[in-house]
C-alpha cells in the first residue's frame, strides 16, 4: 500500500470508523485528545529546557513563566486525566459486564475537560497569567505581577475540568452500582461496599467471608475515584476563592494582607493536591498494573487480597500524606512534619513496593511471555515508579529536605520521572493492549517505530531525570533562571533527553496516524452509525 | 550557653567529620544512584527472563512478606538515620532547646530582602537564627556558596514565624537567594555575598 493511501485509510486500510460503537468513540476522543495536549506538553517541556540553557529569542521572560504555569497542569489534566478517564469509563463497563451508565454523561466529561484545558491554556498564553508553583496556587494573591482577567479565565478553564471530572466519578459509581435496563435487580450497596473496600474490612472480623463482588481493577478505579472527588471539591473551592480575591481587585479591594492565613491555607490546598500525586495516581497506576499484569499473563493475580487491601490502605494514606510539602514551613508543627511528612509518607514506598512486586510476580508466574508491546511499556512503567517513589522519600525527609526542597531534585528524579517514565509507559502500555479492542482489530503500522519510540521515551525520561537531579544536587532551583550558566552542561544534557522525548513521541504519534489513518482520526470525532451501548460491535464478540 | 553549643558542635562532629550539606549530598547521591543501577539491572534482569525458557511458578508468599517487611524496615529507618546522621535535623525539630549566638531578622516586601546591614557577618561555630518575616507574599530565604549549591534553605510565609537555625562550622562567604517562586520578579530576589563566616573569636 502507498504511503498517501496508508495515510489516509490506515494500515492496510483494517480501522473503519464507521463500524465503532459510541463507548469506543467516547474512548478514542478523549486517548487522540491526551495524545496531543501530551504533544504540547512535550514540546513545552522542551522549549523550558533549552530556556535553561540560553534563553529564546522568541520566548520572552514572561511567557517562559506562563509555559512553567501551564506545562504541568495541560500534562496532568488536558493529558492524563483525557486518557485515564477514557480507559476507564470504558474498562469500568468491560470488567462489570454491563454498559456505561450514561454515555452522554461521558461526553460532557471529554469535551469539559478538553475545552477547560484548552481555555486556561490559552489565558496563559495571552495574558502569561504564571503565579502558579505546580498545581498549588499561592494566597496572597498577586496582582501587581500577572493579570487579573488572565487569572479569571485562567480558573474558569480549570473549573470546567474540575466539573468534568465530577461528572467522571459520577458516571463511574452509578456504572458500578446501577441496575442496566431489563436487568434483574442489582445490590448497588453491596456493589459500592465492594469496590470501595467496606466488605474486604468487613472481612477481617467475620467468620464466613462475603465475595468481593467488583473486579480487583473496579476497586482501584472506585478508591481512585474517592480522591478525584475530594480533590475536585478543593480544587473547585480554592478557585472560588482565588476569584473573591481577583473580584477585590477588579473592584479596587485589596485581600492579600487580611483575608486567609498563609499557612492554614498552605496545609488545606496541599492536602487536596496531594490527593493527586500521592492518591489517585499511585490508586489508579497499581490497579493498571494489576489489570495489565492479568490480561497479559493470562493468570490470576499474586496476593490479590493483599493487593486489594493495599489499595485500601494507599487511599487513607493518600489522606494524610500533605505534610511532606511543607517540611520547610518552620511555622508548621513538628509533629505534623515527622508523623505526616516522614512517616506515614513512608507507606508509599511500602505500598507502591507491594504493587511492584505483585505484578511482576503475576507475570513471572505465566514465564515464558512474549514480550509485546504492552509488556515491554509495562515493564518501563514499573522501572519508572521504582526510580521515582524512593527519590520522593528521600525529599519527604526533615534533614534531607532542608537542601533539596524546591531544587531540580524534586521535579527531576521525583516528579519528572514518575510522570514521564512511570505513569505516561503505563499508559501506553495500555493503550497498546487496548488498541485492537476498541478499533476493531486495527493493527499496528510499524513494530520497528514503536520499538524506537519505547527507547526515545526510556531513555529520554530517565536521563532527563538524572540531570535535572544532578543539577538539583548542585544547587539547581526550580522554577529558576540562571541567566549565567551556571548549570549548563547538566542543562545542555537535560535538554538533548528532552529532544529524545520529542522524537520519541513524533514517532508514537507518526505511526499512530499511519495505523488508523487520517480519515479514521476525523472519523474518530464524527456522531456514530450505531446507538447501540455495548462496548464492542456485537460482531466482533460472536 | 556554653552547653548548648558543646551540644552542637557534638552533633556536628560525627566520628570526626565535619558533617555539611555538601556531604550529606555526596552520601545521597552515592546511595541513590547505586540503587538506581541496581534496580534499572533487576528490571532488565527481570525481561529477559520472563522472556526467556523455562517455566512459569508462583512465587512462594514468604518472599512477598520479606519483601513487605525489608520495605517496612527500610521506609523507617532512613528518616532514623538521618535524624541520627544529618547535624541540622536535631536542631531544627528542637529550636526552642538551643539559644542563639546572633539573630539577625530579615524582612523581606515587594520582592525585595529588607536586610539589619549590608553583610551579615558570622564567627565559626557560632549558631545564629535567621528570623525572616514577609510584609506580603511568600518567598523563599536560602544560603547558597560561590559554587551555587545549597547551604540550606526554608520558606518565608507571610504572617508566620519563619526562623532557621544554623551553625557554620567553616569560614566562607554565602549568598543569599529567594528559593520559593513568587512570580518572574522572584527570579532576581539574590543577594551576592551578603553573608561572610569569620573565624571564631575574631571581630568585623
Amino acid at each position: 500500500m502507498s504511503f498517501i493511501k496508508t495515510f489516509m485509510n490506515g494500515e492496510e486500510g483494517l480501522f473503519k470508523s464507521e463500524t465503532l460503537t459510541p463507548m469506543q468513540k467516547l474512548t478514542l476522543r478523549f486517548v487522540v485528545v491526551g495524545l496531543i495536549y501530551f504533544g504540547f506538553v512535550v514540546v513545552e517541556g522542551l522549549l523550558m529546557r533549552l530556556y535553561e540553557v540560553k534563553p529564546l529569542p522568541f520566548v520572552s521572560e514572561s511567557q517562559f513563566f506562563a509555559i512553567l504555569t501551564a506545562h504541568p497542569l495541560v500534562g496532568i489534566f488536558g493529558s492524563t486525566y483525557s486518557i485515564v478517564f477514557g480507559a476507564f469509563l470504558f474498562l469500568v463497563p468491560f470488567l462489570m459486564k454491563k454498559p456505561l451508565w450514561s454515555i452522554r454523561l461521558g461526553n460532557l466529561t471529554f469535551i469539559l475537560v478538553s475545552v477547560g484545558t484548552f481555555i486556561f491554556w490559552f489565558a496563559g498564553f495571552v495574558s502569561h497569567y504564571a503565579p502558579l508553583y505546580t498545581l498549588y496556587w499561592p494566597l496572597p494573591a498577586d496582582f501587581t505581577q500577572f493579570s487579573v482577567w488572565g487569572g479569571t479565565f485562567f480558573i474558569l478553564g480549570i473549573a470546567l475540568i474540575m466539573l468534568g471530572s465530577a461528572f467522571f466519578v459520577i458516571n463511574i459509581f452509578k456504572t458500578i452500582s446501577y441496575t442496566p435496563h431489563g436487568w434483574e435487580k442489582q445490590p448497588a450497596g453491596a456493589l459500592l461496599a465492594s469496590a470501595l473496600g467496606i466488605t474486604g474490612f468487613k472481612n477481617l472480623f467475620r467468620k464466613n467471608k462475603t465475595d468481593h463482588l467488583v473486579p480487583l481493577p473496579v476497586a482501584a478505579v472506585a478508591r481512585g475515584s474517592v480522591d478525584v472527588a475530594l480533590n475536585t471539591a478543593i480544587i473547585l473551592f480554592t478557585g472560588v476563592l482565588i476569584l473573591v480575591f481577583m473580584v477585590a481587585s477588579i473592584l479596587g479591594f485589596d485581600l492579600k494582607e487580611t483575608a486567609i492565613d498563609a499557612l492554614l491555607y498552605k496545609n488545606w490546598f496541599w492536602w487536596g493536591l496531594d490527593l493527586i500525586a500521592d492518591g489517585l495516581v499511585l490508586i489508579f497506576v497499581a490497579g493498571t498494573w494489576y489489570l495489565l499484569a492479568m490480561m497479559i499473563s493470562g493468570k490470576p493475580l499474586f496476593m490479590q487480597n493483599i493487593a486489594r487491601a493495599a489499595l485500601l490502605v494507599e487511599l487513607i494514606v493518600s489522606w494524610t500524606v500533605w505534610s511532606h510539602h511543607l517540611l520547610s514551613d518552620q511555622a508548621q508543627p513538628a509533629i505534623l512534619k515527622v508523623l505526616s511528612g516522614e512517616m506515614v509518607t513512608a507507606f508509599e514506598l511500602i505500598t507502591q513496593g507491594l504493587a511492584f512486586f505483585i505484578t511482576l510476580a503475576t507475570l513471572w508466574s505465566a514465564r515464558p511471555l512474549k514480550m509485546t508491546n504492552p509488556l515491554k511499556f509495562l515493564l518501563g512503567g514499573l522501572l519508572g515508579f521504582a526510580l521515582a517513589v524512593p527519590a520522593g522519600i528521600m525529599q519527604a525527609d526533615v534533614g534531607l529536605n532542608r537542601i533539596l526542597h524546591n531544587t531540580q531534585w524534586v521535579v527531576g528524579p521525583h516528579v519528572q520521572v514518575a510522570i514521564l517514565v512511570g505513569l505516561t509507559m503505563t499508559l501506553y502500555s495500555a493503550i497498546y493492549l487496548l488498541f485492537p479492542i476498541i478499533t476493531n482489530g486495527a493493527k499496528v503500522h510499524s513494530q520497528k517505530l514503536v520499538n524506537v519510540h519505547f527507547w526515545c521515551h526510556l531513555i529520554g525520561g530517565i536521563g532527563m531525570g538524572a540531570f535535572m537531579g544532578m543539577a538539583g544536587l548542585k544547587g539547581m532551583l526550580r522554577r529558576s533562571l540562571y541567566l549565567n550558566g551556571e548549570f549548563n552542561l547538566t542543562m545542555i544534557l537535560a535538554a538533548i533527553c528532552g529532544a529524545l522525548l520529542l522524537i520519541g513521541f513524533i514517532v508514537f504519534f507518526y505511526n499512530i496516524v499511519m495505523s488508523v489513518g487520517l480519515k479514521g482520526v476525523i472519523g474518530i470525532f464524527t456522531p456514530a452509525k450505531t446507538k447501540t451501548t455495548d462496548l464492542v460491535p456485537a460482531e466482533q464478540i460472536c | 550557653m556554653i552547653l548548648y553549643h558543646n551540644i552542637s558542635i557534638i552533633n556536628y562532629k560525627k566520628g570526626g567529620l565535619m558533617v555539611d550539606s555538601t556531604m550529606v549530598l555526596t552520601g545521597q547521591t552515592l546511595a541513590y544512584t547505586f540503587y538506581c543501577l541496581v534496580i534499572i539491572l533487576l528490571v532488565a534482569w527481570f525481561a529477559i527472563k520472563v522472556t526467556g525458557k523455562g517455566t512459569g511458578f508462583s512465587v512462594k508468599p514468604a518472599i512477598f512478606y520479606t519483601f513487605v517487611g525489608f520495605l517496612t524496615v527500610l521506609g523507617v529507618s532512613l528518616h532514623l538515620i538521618t535524624f541520627n546522621t544529618i547535624p541540622w535535623a536535631e536542631m531544627d525539630l528542637n529550636r526552642s532547646d538551643y539559644k542563639p549566638d546572633k539573630t539577625f531578622e530579615i524582612k523581606v516586601k515587594d520582592h525585595q530582602f529588607l536586610m539589619p546591614s549590608e553583610k551579615l557577618v558570622i564567627n565559626v561555630n557560632d549558631i545564629v537564627l535567621f528570623d525572616v518575616q514577609s510584609e506580603d507574599l511568600t518567598y523563599g530565604f536560602g544560603l547558597f556558596r560561590n559554587d551555587n549549591s545549597m547551604m540550606f534553605q526554608m520558606q518565608v510565609v507571610p504572617g508566620h514565624r519563619n526562623d532557621l537555625l544554623w551553625q557554620f562550622d567553616r569560614e566562607g562567604v554565602y549568598t543569599i537567594r529567594s528559593t520559593e517562586y513568587s512570580g518572574p520578579k522572584g527570579v532576581f530576589m539574590i543577594l551576592k555575598d551578603a553573608v561572610q563566616v569569620i573565624p571564631a573569636n575574631t571581630t568585623n
